[in-house]
C-alpha cells in the first residue's frame, strides 16, 4: 500500500492553495499603503508551490514564500507626515490587479479539490457499502 | 468450474484500473498551479489488454501510463489543462459506477445460486 491517498492529495493541494489565497490577502491588504523609506516599504509575497511524487501520485506543497521583486514606487505628497525633506513617500509594491486575478485562479483550483474530494468520497462509500 | 478468483478477475482488474486512473487524474488537478509540472495519464484499454493476456495489474498499468500532451503549451511549463482533466475525470468516475454495478451484479447471481432461490 502507498502512504498517500486520493484525499492526501486533495487535501494538501486545498491546504497549498489556502496558503496563497493567504499571501493574496496580505497583498491586498497593504496595497496602497504609504511609508518613509524605500526599505520599510512592504513588498508583496508570493508562495512557490512544489509538487510531490508518490509512486504514481502527485500533491502539491508550499515550499516557501518569497517577495516578489516588485519595487516600491516613489510618489510626491509633501502634506504627508512621513514625507521625506523632499516631500516624497513609498508606495507599497502590490499589483492590485495580479493580485485579484491570482485570487479568482486560487479559488477556482479550490473548487475543483473539493469537487474530487466529494467524487472520491461518494465513489469509496459506494464501494464499501456494496448493496 | 471456475474459482471466484478467475470470476471476479476482469471486474476486479478493471475496478483497479480505473480507481488508479483516479488518482491520477486527481493528481493533475491538484498541480494545476504547479510550475513545470507534467500532467501524466493511463491509457486504460491497453492497459486492460495487457492485463488480461496474463501479467500482474501494476506491470500494465507503468507500461501504460504516460504523460499527456497538452493542446497549447503555457510559459510555465505546466501541462495541466483543466477542462480536459475534469472532463476526464467526470468519465472515469461513472466509468468506476458502471464496473462497480457490474461486480455487484455477479456478486448478487453467485448469492441467488447458493441461496437456491
Amino acid at each position: 500500500m502507498s502512504g498517500m491517498n486520493v484525499f492526501d492529495v486533495a487535501g494538501r493541494a486545498m491546504s497549498a492553495q489556502m496558503v496563497r489565497l493567504n499571501t493574496t490577502a496580505s497583498n491586498l491588504a497593504n496595497a496602497r499603503t504609504d511609508y518613509a523609506s524605500k526599505d520599510e516599504a512592504y513588498r508583496a509575497v508570493r508562495p512557490v508551490f512544489r509538487s510531490v511524487m508518490e509512486n504514481n501520485m502527485a500533491t502539491v506543497d508550499v515550499e516557501r514564500v518569497v517577495q516578489t521583486d516588485l519595487e516600491p514606487q516613489r510618489r510626491h505628497d509633501p502634506s504627508n507626515p512621513i514625507a521625506d525633506e523632499e516631500g516624497y513617500v513609498w508606495e507599497a509594491a502590490v499589483d492590485e490587479t495580479a493580485e485579484m486575478i491570482d485570487m479568482l485562479e486560487t479559488a477556482r483550483n479550490y473548487q475543483n479539490n473539493v469537487q474530487v474530494l466529494q467524487t472520491a468520497k461518494s465513489l469509496i462509500l459506494e464501494t464499501v457499502r456494496n448493496q | 468450474m471456475p474459482s471466484l478468483d478467475q470470476i471476479f478477475a476482469l471486474n476486479g482488474g478493471a475496478l483497479q484500473l480505473r480507481s488508479q486512473r483516479l488518482n491520477m487524474l486527481a493528481s493533475n488537478i491538484a498541480n494545476a498551479s504547479t510550475p513545470g509540472y507534467k500532467a501524466k495519464d493511463l491509457d486504460f484499454d491497453r492497459a486492460m489488454q495487457q492485463a488480461q493476456g496474463g501479467g500482474s495489474l501494476s506491470k500494465a498499468m507503468s507500461d501504460h501510463t504516460g504523460f499527456r500532451v497538452p493542446l497549447q503549451p503555457s510559459l510555465d511549463g505546466n501541462t495541466v489543462e483543466l477542462s480536459v482533466e475534469q472532463t476526464l475525470f467526470a468519465e472515469n468516475a461513472i466509468q468506476y459506477r458502471t464496473t462497480l454495478s457490474f461486480l455487484q451484479g455477479q456478486v448478487s447471481t453467485i448469492q441467488r445460486a447458493l441461496k437456491g432461490e
